[in-house]
């Protein structure tokens, strides 16, 4: 038996020095660096060992602003293209000619680049002295007034920002769905036919249980996913994204690493270990959640 | 509620789009299912018979014809305003909700006039797990049942709403030998205890035969018989009726009748009153052969095969159909293991004569008394 021990562990090994390598010791490091305060990084010395660079970074602006961004985007985009890609599938299923092609149209954007998207965004949503682009018009069109949606007021570039999101992350998700909803055996919709379910409740008491493993992954997923955007943002408002106001956790990571006033690793490695707390902790309560709701 | 079926018929579309002719599914039922009786929907698998048993529930529209609860009409009517229970052969059990709340599920879509407290329906499912006997395991979830149990949280979930008719498409099919054996014995019960009309879907003709009233034997969406299990097995109207009911199956043989004679392989075997001339095929029952030193019937001993209450005899005959002809006969008879061919006389009610052509039954006369009880064993039968 302990001869055995041993072989697995040989036979492990491989696996393990690259996950040491590669996971345990950047994330050891990411620690380690987020507690040496004053660190600078040509003589490689720091100060001393404490708690400052969280506190710095959760007293500076930039960083609270990016943490506004994050939250009230993840928060406005995953209910919402969850919620999308569950009922384009099912409206798809309804229709039956050319249903394929639909599907495939939908799959689209997955396939297409983030920053070719973001530029037509940019085509769409953008004001400039020659253009107003394609939205304004069409607000200026029902008598509204044109808004620069990149460069203007917040509430606009957030509009955008999740709109983005939206359309970038739901092909994904509808083709999850999609085959979520086709793996549901025919005959518990039978089963239901013959009682006179009304469509509804077959939705809501069987078709939605049936697939809540899959929702629920989705969400989980899209959660994370969410807090960990950034290039979406870089995408529409440009690098500059704390003087944008548009600056995501992980761009405010990229920002004190490389930015233009980077160069702190300890910033920036107590930013990310704040954003892993936030992940962790929302992650567990959407298991937590799940284990309570996802019902089989 | 008697069930009757006017000229059903269901045609598909071929699935395969370039070919313009339609398949026949059901063609032409016309029968009637008398109140209260359990029938078995008797046929080899795509003969149309799960079609049938969804034009009756309502969840297939027939392309012609009427079907009739009692005095009326509910072709155009859906499955809940006919008042069905259906039982799907996986048993479609709602993997997400406990035992109750499945039975339970079909209360709770009534609307209007017909619905029920959360009491009423408590008690109704109770009601009916009694009947099923599954009380004690109304908080589980079908995938913490065996295949048994779902089967009856199926069937209780289909009576709850006490349906005028019983549906069942191939109950057993799930089941291992020996929970088959138990269930239909249990189906029997509850239908009898019930007394709801009754109608099931099998390929299993010894299933159809063990539990039914009547049996409706059907081959590609033609009904050929319906009758009682033992008048349809004693007294088959063609070839496939005969070849389908009983185990082990009827021996077939070539043949020709010549003279109200019968011959097999150019010996005469057996007397036939009033058949006409012409080539024939012949069906015998297993338990038709009696074995006779002089009998005219001589076929090639290959062994016997003893079961304790009866015999079988296998051998070989250069007309049969099947090279293999099985013969049971009664314990004490006794067969000589060391001669190379067995001889034997026919019952001559055992023995049935099909045209060559039609496969239809030809009929022909036998005294009655041509069986002498020489053996025990058969003679139960």
């Amino acid at each position: 038996m302990k001869k055995n021990g041993f072989k697995a562990w040989l036979y492990l090994l491989p696996a393990l020095i690259f996950l040491a390598v590669f996971m345990v010791y950047p994330l050891v490091d990411v620690l380690i660096y987020s507690m040496e305060e004053g660190y600078n990084s040509t003589s490689q010395a720091s100060y001393g060992v404490g708690l400052y660079n969280f506190s710095y970074v959760l007293r500076d602006p930039f960083f609270l602003q990016a943490l506004k961004n994050t939250f009230l985007m993840v928060i406005i985009t995953v209910p919402i293209s969850t919620g999308l890609s569950l009922l384009i599938p099912l409206a798809l299923s309804s229709i039956k000619p050319l249903q394929n092609l639909f599907q495939t149209i939908y799959f689209l954007p997955y396939v297409t680049n983030t920053l070719a998207v973001g530029l037509v965004f940019m085509i769409l949503f953008r004001k400039t002295p020659y253009s107003d682009g394609m939205v304004n018009r069409l607000i200026m069109f029902f008598g509204g007034r044109s808004v620069d949606f990149i460069e203007g007021p917040y509430w606009a570039k957030m509009f955008v920002f999740c709109f983005y999101i939206i359309w970038v992350v739901m092909p994904f998700k509808i083709l999850i769905l999609t085959s979520a909803l086709a793996s549901v055996n025919p005959m518990y919709y039978k089963a239901a036919k013959v009682d006179g379910t009304p469509k509804w409740r077959v939705f809501t008491k069987i078709t939605l249980p049936m697939i809540s493993p899959m929702i629920f992954y989705l969400v989980i997923t899209g959660f994370i996913g969410a807090f960990k955007a950034y290039s979406d943002s870089v995408a529409l408002f440009g690098v500059d994204l704390n003087a944008q106001g548009m600056n995501t956790l992980v761009g405010y990571v990229y920002d004190m690493l490389y930015g233009a006033r980077g160069g702190y690793p300890s910033y920036a490695s107590a930013a990310a270990l704040i954003l892993f707390a936030i992940v962790f902790t929302i992650t567990c309560v959407n298991l937590i959640i799940s284990r309570k709701k996802v019902v089989y | 509620m008697k069930v009757v079926l006017k000229h059903l018929t269901k045609r598909f579309p071929n699935r395969n789009k370039k070919i313009k002719t339609e398949v026949v599914a059901v063609s032409d039922f016309d029968f009637e299912i008398p109140d209260g009786k359990l029938i078995g929907l008797l046929g080899p698998s795509g003969c149309g018979k799960s079609t049938a048993l969804n034009m009756i529930c309502g969840l297939e529209t027939p392309t012609e014809g009427r079907v009739f609860f009692g005095d009326e009409d509910v072709t155009d009517y859906p499955p809940e305003r006919r008042g069905v229970g259906m039982v799907f052969q996986n048993y479609a059990l709602y993997p997400h909700m406990t035992v109750r709340q499945n039975i339970i599920f079909p209360l709770t879509n009534l609307k209007g006039a017909d619905k029920l407290t959360k009491e009423q329906m408590n008690e109704r499912a109770e009601r009916v797990a009694r009947i099923v006997q599954i009380e004690e395991l109304m908080e589980r979830k079908p995938g913490q049942m065996s295949g048994g149990q779902q089967q009856r949280v199926a069937i209780a979930r289909a009576l709850v709403k006490t349906p005028r008719v019983l549906l069942l498409d191939e109950p057993l099919s799930n089941l291992d030998a020996r929970l088959r054996l138990q269930t239909r014995e249990e189906i029997r019960k509850i239908q009898k205890d019930t007394g709801v009309t009754t109608i099931f879907v099998t390929h299993d003709q010894e299933e159809a035969m063990s539990i039914s009233d009547l049996i409706v034997v059907m081959e590609k969406g033609v009904m050929q018989q319906i009758g009682a299990p033992q008048e349809v097995y004693s007294d088959p109207v063609n070839l496939f009726v005969a070849k389908f009911l009983g185990t082990p199956a009827i021996n077939v043989f070539k043949g020709n009748v010549a003279g109200e004679q019968l011959y097999i392989g150019g010996e005469p075997v057996l007397e036939v009153k009033g058949a006409r001339d012409g080539d024939v095929f012949v069906g015998i029952r297993p338990e038709g052969f009696i074995p006779d030193r002089n009998g005219p019937f001589k076929s090639k001993l290959t062994g016997i095969e003893v079961m304790g209450r009866d015999i079988t005899v296998v051998s070989e005959h250069p007309e049969a159909e099947n090279p293999v002809v099985r013969s049971i006969i009664s314990a004490e008879s006794r067969i000589d293991t060391s001669s190379e061919t067995v001889s034997f006389r026919l019952r001559p009610y055992k023995v049935f004569l099909f045209d060559a052509e039609t496969k239809e039954r030809i009929r022909f006369e036998y005294a009655v008394d041509a069986d002498p009880q020489e053996d025990g064993g058969a003679a139960e039968e």
